[in-house]
């Protein structure tokens, strides 16, 4: 079943808007250029996992030698972090940052004609 | 609120805040779980003084101090008195209600917002009583000046007794002790310790006095003639000799919430103060579960074998461990069911440990965390969610049941 989520307008890059269905939230959001859609319910304890931040992944620089040389954020992989606590979310795949058991649920989205569709 | 993120498109700015809404979903596990109908009392959760930080140091009674801090404040503000550490307690943004609560809105209906912000988060994780500790006062043990200590923790324990435990039933406090000073710990007992609201007194464990002192034990013979529990709440020094050698505030808070109060712990048995002090309860806050059973079993091993260096003890050290208390939060639980199976028996679970959320703080553990343990039978789960916590203080909640 496809539920209308927003116009493609309103979920530009690093945006989300979150429905309600039958009493469950679903957030949708678009990161690098892709939709992405979650169960706003986080496996950790429950919280609003879709309503936290979106930052990049954060990683260690070691060099050649095997010397840290400090932290910096990936080019590319985006994790949501859910606001109770803080566990990560890579948004490609809705698992957790830590030990990639732990999955958000997720859900196919449509984006057709301007539209942002779901399918539940 | 504006939370920037790792580049300008994730920028977040987030209009206004609502701990029911921010807690929607705790409600929601609260009414499938039927947790209404159970007693849930929180043991251990926060507010910040430091929102009404004036009008606390207005009570500081030495009027040099007074002085001296109102006009600290003006330009400091609450780091005017307070000891403060590094630390990212709000994972740099990513727990977003750090931020967000102190632009909380509430009714101007004559509630202190203090007291009506604990209540909208209590109402929404189905938590009938409250004891609450202030937050940045917990690093006070390392102030330099006793007489801050004194002084600051004589004011804060006036407000909440004066202003914010009266003002509903459902909130009730350990009171702070100034245990860098052992005669002003004494008079704090001594003072407050009948006054409404106040179920027993709170040692910041993070502090460098060691608890078999002979100058504290007027203020322990004091509280087990009057009743009342010495709880022992953790948290950390990150510039400790030896938590300095930590490089992350993971490491640092992992560690060091659980050392003061295993050193403490350790110090307390094997100078057999329970021996001393049969009737006396002591709780340990906020150190999560794990280490008890690791202390335990350090501690029995090495008793066996060098017994006539605790010559106060007739029973092992894990004995006298098994009757104190222990609250929940944080409690392990990621990956090893097992292990915490074997904590929760060990530490006799069903009658010694206290639930304790620790809200609004970015490690909180919710009471689904006790009542979705599939080990724990029915009457172990209320047991530990409130059943304790009212025997072990004599709790009167016919207000809420
Ligand atoms: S509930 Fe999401 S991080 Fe804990």
């Amino acid at each position: 079943m496809e539920v209308f989520v927003a116009k493609s307008s309103a979920i530009a890059e690093g945006q989300r808007v979150l429905i309600d269905h039958k009493g469950q939230k679903i957030g949708v959001l678009r990161v690098n250029g892709a939709l992405h859609a979650f169960l706003n319910l986080c496996p950790h304890q429950g919280g609003p996992a879709c309503e936290g931040m979106l930052i990049h992944k954060i990683e260690e620089v070691i060099d050649e030698d095997k010397r840290y040389l400090g932290m910096r954020f990936h080019d590319r992989d985006v994790h949501m972090v859910c606001p109770w606590h803080g566990w990560e979310f890579n948004v490609e795949t809705g698992a957790s940052a830590a030990d990639g058991k732990h999955k958000l649920k997720r859900y196919k989205t449509i984006e057709k004609e301007g539209d942002v569709y779901v399918v539940v | 609120m504006f939370y920037r993120s790792s580049t300008s498109a994730f920028d977040m700015s987030v209009e206004s805040f609502n701990s029911a809404e921010h807690l929607e979903n705790a409600r929601k596990q609260a009414d499938e779980r039927g947790l209404d109908k159970v007693l849930v009392v929180d043991i251990d959760a926060h507010h910040y003084e430091t929102d009404n930080f004036k009008e606390i140091l207005e009570l500081i009674e030495d009027p040099v101090l007074r002085q001296s801090a109102t006009n600290m404040f003006a330009y400091k503000g609450p780091g005017a008195l307070l000891i403060d550490q590094p630390g990212y307690q709000d994972g740099a943004g990513r727990i977003t209600r750090y931020m967000e609560r102190k632009h909380e809105k509430f009714p101007a209906d004559g509630t202190p917002r203090e007291v009506a912000q604990t209540l909208r988060w209590m109402d929404a994780m189905s938590v009938d009583y409250a004891c609450i500790f202030p937050t940045p006062m917990l690093f006070m043990g390392l102030h330099p000046q006793v007489e801050v200590e004194v002084g600051l923790s004589r004011a804060y324990n006036r407000w909440l007794v004066e202003k914010v435990l009266p003002a509903n039933k459902r909130l009730r406090s350990m009171l702070y002790l100034p245990f860098n000073d052992p005669e002003a710990t004494y008079q704090m007992v001594k003072e407050f310790g009948g006054k409404p609201g106040v179920i027993g007194f709170m040692v910041v464990s993070t502090r460098y006095k060691p608890v078999y002192d002979n100058a504290y034990m007027k203020t322990y013979a004091l509280l087990e003639e009057m009743g009342l529990p010495l709880s022992f709440h953790a948290s950390y020094n990150w510039n400790d000799q030896l938590i300095s050698l930590t490089n992350r505030f993971i490491t640092a808070h992992a560690l060091g919430f659980t050392l003061f109060n295993a050193v403490h712990c350790a110090n307390w048995v094997i100078n057999g103060l329970p021996e001393r002090f049969p009737k006396l309860k002591t709780i340990w806050i906020e150190s999560g579960l794990a280490w008890v059973p690791w202390l335990m079993q350090r501690l029995d091993n090495d008793y066996c074998m060098r017994t006539s260096e605790a010559p106060a003890l007739k029973r092992l050290p894990s004995d006298y461990m098994r009757e104190m208390y222990y609250t929940s939060q944080p409690m392990e639980m990621v990956n090893n069911r097992k292990a915490l199976e074997v904590t929760f028996e060990m530490i006799n679970a069903e009658t010694q440990l206290l639930y304790s959320s620790d809200y609004p703080h970015w490690d909180m553990d919710l009471p689904s965390t006790i009542w979705d343990l599939d080990f724990l039978s029915e009457q172990a789960k209320r047991n530990i969610l409130g059943l304790n916590a009212k025997r072990l203080f004599n709790l009167d909640t016919s207000d809420r049941f």
